[in-house]
C-alpha cells in the first residue's frame, strides 16, 4: 500500500519532481484542472503546488458537490425544513451552506428550530425514520456517481420494507455531461484533467477516454495519496507539452476499466437522467439523477411538490467563476477578509473539500 | 462527505460488513460488491464499500507509479 508522504520533506519524490521539472515548459503555463473535491483537499494538504514549478498551473474544477449546488436548491430546502414534522437528514457538509440569503443555513435553521441531523450515509437517515414514524425524515442526495449507488441502495430498501415516512430528495449529479459542458464554454482554458479515481471506481475509467478522443485533452484517472499526485502531475505534464493526448489510469489499484457493473445497474434501476442545474455552470441537460417513476413514493421532489427556483447567486461571491476555473479562490475580493471558513460567505468555503476553504487553511 | 478510506473486512453477514481501519471498526454495506470475503481491503464511502482492492493490483500500481518515474 502507498504511504503518505509530505512534500514538504521531499523524500524519494525528488526523483518524480525532477522529472516534471524538466517536462514543464520554459515560457508559458499549463493548466490543469483536477474534478473531484478529494484531490482538492489531498493537492493542498500535501504541498504539492509549493513545490511545482511555476508554469504548472492547478486549478479546481465542479468537483465539490456542495459546491455546485445552486443556491436556490438551499433556499427550496430551506423552506423544506420549516415545516414542522419534517426532519432533514445531511452530510455534515451541507448544513453550513448558505441559501441566497447571507447566514441563512440548516445549521442556523437547527438553531431555530428546525429538525435537521448529520448523518455518515444514506442508511443512517433511512434509520432514523424507521424509529421515528411521527416524523418525515427527508434525506438531501448530494453527490457524483460515487454516491448514487448507495442512494438507489437505500431507496431501494424504503421501498421493501415499506418505510412510508422516508423520502430522498435527489440532487445526484452526473460528472461526464458536466465536464462537456465546461470544456465547451467559452472561457474554457485547461490543458489536462486529473480525473476523480471514486468516481472512476464506479463508472469505469474508459468513461473518461472521451476527453482526449473528442476533445485532445490528456487525461489522468488518479489516487490520492501523494505518491499518485506527483506521478498523475508527471504523466499529464509530459502529455500536454509533447501533444500527445490519452487516457491514463494511474489508481489501478481500485479502478477497473469498466468500473463496478453491479452499482452501475443499481444506478439504472433506481435512477433515469434529467436535466440538472449547477452553480457556475447553470442548466445542463441529461446532467442530473432522477428517481424512476416506480419509486416516486420515495422522491421528495414529488412528495413535496418541489420546484427549484430559478438562478440565483449570493451577492459578492466568486464561486461560480471558481468551480470553472476561470478564477482562484485568492482572486476573490472576499476571500480571507469577508470570507473566512468561520464566517462563509459561498459554498466554496464551507465545504470541507471546496477550493476557498482548501486555500484559506492550506495555501496562504 | 467524499472522504473514502480503505478498510479491511472483518466478518460479514448478508449486505453488512464488520470493517476495521486504524483500529476503528465500522459496519458497512456492501450491496454492490461482487464476492466480498473477511479479509478483503474495500475502499468505503459514506457507508458503502464502492470497490474491492487487493494488495497484488496495490503491489502492481506502486510499480506503475515507479515505472512512470523511471521511463518518463
Ligand atoms: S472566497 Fe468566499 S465569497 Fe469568495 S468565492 Fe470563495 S466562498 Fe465565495
Amino acid at each position: 500500500m502507498l504511504c503518505e508522504q509530505d512534500f514538504k520533506n521531499p523524500g524519494n519524490a525528488a526523483g518524480t519532481l525532477e522529472k516534471i521539472r524538466q517536462y514543464a515548459p520554459s515560457s508559458g503555463e499549463i493548466r490543469i484542472m483536477e474534478i473531484c473535491g478529494t484531490h482538492t483537499m489531498a493537492i493542498a494538504r500535501s504541498g504539492l503546488k509549493t513545490v511545482l514549478p511555476p508554469s504548472i498551473r492547478l486549478l479546481s474544477g465542479p468537483g465539490c458537490p456542495v459546491c455546485v449546488t445552486p443556491a436556490g436548491a438551499m433556499d427550496m430546502i430551506l423552506s423544506l425544513s420549516e415545516k414542522p414534522d419534517v426532519l432533514i437528514a445531511s452530510y455534515g457538509d451541507l448544513l453550513r451552506v448558505p441559501g441566497s440569503r447571507r447566514g441563512d443555513s440548516l445549521m442556523n435553521r437547527r438553531g431555530a428550530g428546525a429538525k435537521v441531523l448529520s448523518v455518515y450515509s444514506p442508511m443512517e437517515a433511512l434509520q432514523t425514520a424507521r424509529e421515528h414514524p411521527e416524523l418525515e425524515v427527508v434525506f438531501l442526495g448530494v453527490g457524483f456517481e460515487t454516491t448514487a449507488p448507495g442512494t438507489a441502495v437505500c431507496i431501494r430498501e424504503a421501498a421493501s420494507l415499506g418505510v412510508t415516512n422516508f423520502s430522498v430528495l435527489c440532487l445526484l449529479k452526473k460528472t461526464f455531461p458536466a465536464l462537456r459542458a465546461l470544456i465547451e464554454s467559452p472561457d474554457f482554458a485547461v490543458d489536462g484533467f486529473l480525473c476523480p479515481g471514486h468516481v472512476a471506481a464506479i463508472t469505469g475509467s474508459d468513461a473518461f477516454a472521451f476527453l482526449p478522443e473528442e476533445y485532445g485533452l490528456p487525461a489522468v484517472v488518479g489516487g490520492f495519496e501523494a505518491a499518485d499526485l506527483l506521478g498523475c502531475v508527471l504523466e499529464l505534464t509530459r502529455m500536454i507539452t509533447r501533444k500527445s493526448p490519452a487516457l491514463v489510469n494511474e489508481y489501478t489499484r481500485l479502478v477497473r476499466p469498466q468500473g463496478n457493473p453491479a452499482a452501475k445497474e443499481l444506478i439504472g434501476q433506481v435512477f433515469c437522467s434529467a436535466p440538472s442545474d449547477w452553480r457556475g455552470l447553470g442548466h445542463i441537460e441529461e446532467s442530473g439523477f432522477r428517481i424512476r417513476e416506480e419509486y416516486r413514493q420515495w422522491d421528495a421532489w414529488e412528495k413535496f411538490h418541489l420546484t427549484l427556483p430559478g438562478s440565483r447567486e449570493i451577492p459578492g461571491c466568486s464561486c461560480a467563476q471558481i468551480i470553472r476555473g476561470v478564477l482562484s479562490p485568492g482572486e476573490c475580493p472576499l476571500f480571507g477578509s469577508t470570507c473566512t471558513p468561520e464566517n462563509p460567505v459561498g459554498p466554496c468555503m464551507v465545504s470541507g473539500e471546496g477550493a476557498c476553504a482548501a486555500a484559506y487553511q492550506y495555501d496562504r | 462527505m467524499c472522504l473514502a478510506m480503505p478498510m479491511k473486512i472483518k466478518t460479514i453477514d448478508g449486505k453488512t460488513a464488520s470493517c476495521d481501519a486504524g483500529g476503528l471498526t465500522q459496519s458497512v454495506r456492501i450491496d454492490f460488491i461482487e464476492d466480498a470475503l473477511p479479509g478483503d481491503y474495500v475502499m468505503v464511502h459514506a457507508g458503502f464499500a464502492i470497490e474491492k482492492m487487493s494488495e497484488k493490483e496495490a503491489k502492481e500500481n506502486l510499480e506503475l507509479l515507479e515505472e512512470i518515474q523511471n521511463a518518463l
